[in-house]
């Protein structure tokens, strides 16, 4: 592979920053608001409450050379509401993403199905007579390669969650 | 955090607005009333601490706002209804936005309970304003209201300054409680930092010691933290040459030896060509904008970067900087100022001088009068003692360019947005604020339309500003561009007028005309000896044209100096009249 092409792709790279938000009306399209505004890339946007029922955390998945990071960075710390700018992308980090998939079933495949929700450490949380629906969680990578594996049945309907991180406190090998 | 004073009888959300409006000792609050804000205009009515100006429109009032607070340096306030009346003020933000004045708008919004019915006259106004305010509240409950308010005024003010937005429902204001204002803000999330980092001011002072050819390029910033003294010393201490942005003009006095006037698309030569060639430029309180850089590739090739500025989301936003010091302009100059030592530029500052010499700004005089002449004219007979609030357009960069400004705050248009009607509601604004210098409004004839209505404010109220329209017939600057880039194909720029003495008489304003140039005298004459509010059109040559001028997104080496042909004469110009004419800066 050429240099210069390398170089190109890893100037563009994805990153995971978590944000701590005071809990006000409106702080999530304050957030979202900016992203399109300024032209930003936003993959994924989970917002929730926090231990402190006045502040929010948002955890948001995007993509950019390292001086687009930085005016994101920028920005979101800008907007009055936040308190806190973490891009978790060179810590260690946890990260978990849920999906329900869906699937159209038969007798026959039911059981690779299965097989395939164990390696996962899936669960399945509904079957009927045509279908089964999978609960996986794990890393997106994880809940990406799940939803390949699952490809060659007939998935019907799949419903993804944005991630959601956390800074590790472990320090050392993991 | 918070302490507050003794609670008090119970009160609506009309009467606590108006108090907690007091208690931030605001003299003056431009408006238009309507159904929504009905009730704290009832509220108003009594009250003699607040003086409040009807202007003509909503826009008018958001502008007037913004020339009251960028001539006197408080915020500016304006107070309209919910619906139509918040959507005409979002011009207005917006302006402010970019250009970062401190300004609160008070929306009325229809009653909380119908919110989101489509209900008469309501406007989502906080959605619609999210992106141009540097923050915006909608009131939920009167017991929000005074803490709301001093958030409001807290955020509008510090750190960078911008316009905040509160909207106010009607059952909101008409509820009652205790009235106590808060003393102090103290916000958790918000907390603007004012002092430069110990370690970037020491890497600051060594590339200055270091440097040979050092240009200072400050921009509004330093207007707005009220660091002119420290510019001077600074500048002084060290023999800096100084450059200005467009919102920087005033900040450092044009007649200073060390001046180099405007840079940027439509700078002076001079400074262009000083920060072309420097090899350390020090940007205080200004950003790099796109009408100052053009390329950013080839912007100040040579130059070693310290960048000043209170917004960390400006440094290196657009130009990559060596050294970036966030914090407040003020602060910082004084943090500087006693590790730096006068620097031996002499033979730069001769360099500087022989190119003002060689490229002054310049135009000729003939038979027709010049917008330039004009400008230059105002200059003389004010000595730079005036507030000068330009519009936009040709004779927006004229005003920069043939004034010579010496004070802070007395140069205001619109940069940012480049917002056409500005001028006329944002002079009126800064003539309630500032009895002691002349305030001049000078337009185009495109730009006086769009919000002359406040005309019958300005005579309401005796106003005393002198009205300059430059009457060109055209919409100038972009009938400039059409000649110049669109192969002259004049799409919708020619445009007639209204006769405009005519029009001040309809306004019972006097009115002059100058045609020809040897009536500008006598006209600008009668206009400095008025008293009140006074008009006075130039009909100027039409096809003129501003340079310097580096193009849009182009390299310093595509700098266009006055053209020799445009010299010696326009359409209708005998040329035997001519009289060369130049300007220098500093
Ligand atoms: C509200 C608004 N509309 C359009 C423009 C685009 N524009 C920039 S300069 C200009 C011409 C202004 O003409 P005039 O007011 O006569 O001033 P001149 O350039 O002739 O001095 C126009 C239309 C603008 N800046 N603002
Ligand atoms: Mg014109």
């Amino acid at each position: 592979m050429e240099a210069t092409q390398l170089n190109a792709e890893s100037t563009q790279r994805k990153h995971t920053i978590s944000i701590l938000l005071e809990n006000k009306f409106g702080a999530l399209n304050r957030v979202a608001g900016m992203f399109s505004a300024k032209g930003y890339n936003l993959e994924s946007i989970t917002v929730g409450p926090t231990e402190d029922p006045s502040v929010s955390r948002m955890t948001i998945v995007t993509r950019g050379d390292d001086a687009i990071i930085e005016q994101i960075i920028k920005q979101l710390n800008k907007l009055i509401d936040t308190l806190k700018v973490v891009d978790l992308t060179y810590d260690s980090y946890m990260e978990r993403e849920l999906a329900l998939i869906k699937l159209g079933t038969t007798t026959e495949n039911r059981p690779e199905i299965m097989q395939i929700v164990e390696i996962f450490q899936a669960k399945i949380i509904d079957i009927s007579h045509r279908t089964v629906t999978v609960e996986a969680t794990g890393s997106g990578q994880k809940v990406d390669a799940i939803v390949k594996m699952l490809k060659p049945f007939h998935i019907k309907e799949i419903a993804r969650t944005g991630r959601v991180a956390l800074k590790r406190e472990f320090v050392g090998e993991v | 955090m918070t302490q507050h004073t003794t609670p008090q009888r119970l009160m609506t959300g009309a009467e606590i607005f108006v108090r907690s409006l007091i208690e931030e000792n605001v003299e003056i609050v431009f408006g238009y009333p309507g159904g929504a804000v009905i009730g704290i205009y009832d509220a108003l009515h009594d009250i003699s601490d607040i003086k409040h100006i009807l202007t003509r429109h909503e826009q008018g009032a958001v502008h007037a706002a913004e020339g009251y607070a960028k001539a006197t340096g408080k915020p500016g306030i304006a107070l309209v209804t919910s619906g139509p009346g918040a959507t005409n003020t979002v011009t207005g933000i917006a302006d402010a936005y970019l250009d970062s004045i401190p300004l609160i708008v008070f929306t009325g919004q229809v009653s909380l309970k119908l919110i989101g019915n489509d209900a008469f006259q309501e406007a989502d106004i906080v959605g619609i304003t999210r992106p141009i305010t540097k923050h915006n509240y909608l009131v939920r409950d009167v017991n929000e209201l005074a803490s709301t308010i001093k958030e409001a005024f807290y955020v509008a003010t510090t750190g960078r300054p911008g316009p905040v937005l509160v909207d106010l429902p009607k059952d909101v204001m008409a509820s009652k409680t205790q009235f106590s204002y808060p003393q102090t803000v103290k916000m958790r999330s918000y907390q603007p930092h004012a002092e430069g980092h110990q370690k970037q001011l020491t890497k600051a002072i060594e590339l200055i010691a270091k440097a040979k050819r050092p240009v200072l390029y400050v921009g509004g910033g330093t207007i707005l933290s009220n660091a002119s003294e420290e510019l001077k010393k600074f500048a002084h201490k060290t023999c800096i040459p100084v450059t200005t942005t467009l919102h920087g003009l005033g900040s450092f006095p044009e007649n200073d030896e060390l001046s180099l006037g405007m840079l940027g698309m439509h700078g002076t030569w001079y400074s262009n060509t000083a920060v072309h060639y420097s090899d350390l430029l020090i940007a205080v309180g200004a950003r790099f904008d796109d009408r100052v850089t053009g390329n950013t590739e080839t912007f100040a090739p040579e130059a070693k970067k310290i960048h000043i500025d209170i917004d960390p989301s400006n440094i290196s936003k657009n130009v990559k900087v060596d050294v970036p010091i966030v914090g407040d302009v003020k602060k910082i100059l004084q943090q500087l100022l006693p590790s730096v030592t006068t620097l031996e530029t002499k033979d730069w500052l001769q360099t500087i001088k022989n190119w003002k010499e060689e490229h002054p700004l310049r135009y000729k005089n003939g038979k027709y009068i010049r917008m330039q002449h004009v400008i230059r004219k105002i200059s003389e007979i004010t000595n730079g003692n005036a507030v000068i609030v330009s519009d936009v357009g040709q004779h927006q960069m004229w005003t920069a360019q043939f004034f010579k400004y010496i004070l802070p705050r007395t140069h205001l248009t619109s940069g940012g947005l480049g917002t056409m009607g500005f001028s006329l509601p944002a002079a009126m604004g800064a003539a309630f604020g500032r009895k002691d210098l002349p305030v001049v409004s000078l337009s185009g004839d495109g730009g006086i339309q769009m919000n002359i209505q406040e005309l019958a404010t300005i005579r309401e109220h005796n106003v005393p500003v002198k009205i300059i329209i430059l009457n060109n017939g055209y919409l100038g600057m972009v009938r400039q561009w059409q000649q110049l880039f669109w192969r002259k194909r004049y799409s919708h720029v020619e445009m007639s007028s209204p006769d405009f003495v005519k029009l001040a008489d309809a306004y019972d304003i006097p009115g002059f005309r100058a045609t020809l140039t040897n009536e500008v005298d006598d006209v600008l004459e009668k206009v400095f000896s008025t008293t009140g509010p006074v008009l006075a059109e130039f009909r100027v040559v039409k096809e003129d044209n501003v340079y310097p001028m580096i193009p849009a997104g182009q390299s310093y080496n595509e700098i266009m100096d006055v053209p020799e042909k445009e010299l010696e004469g326009l359409e209708n110009e005998s040329t035997e009249e001519l009289e060369l004419m130049t300007v220098t800066k500093g």
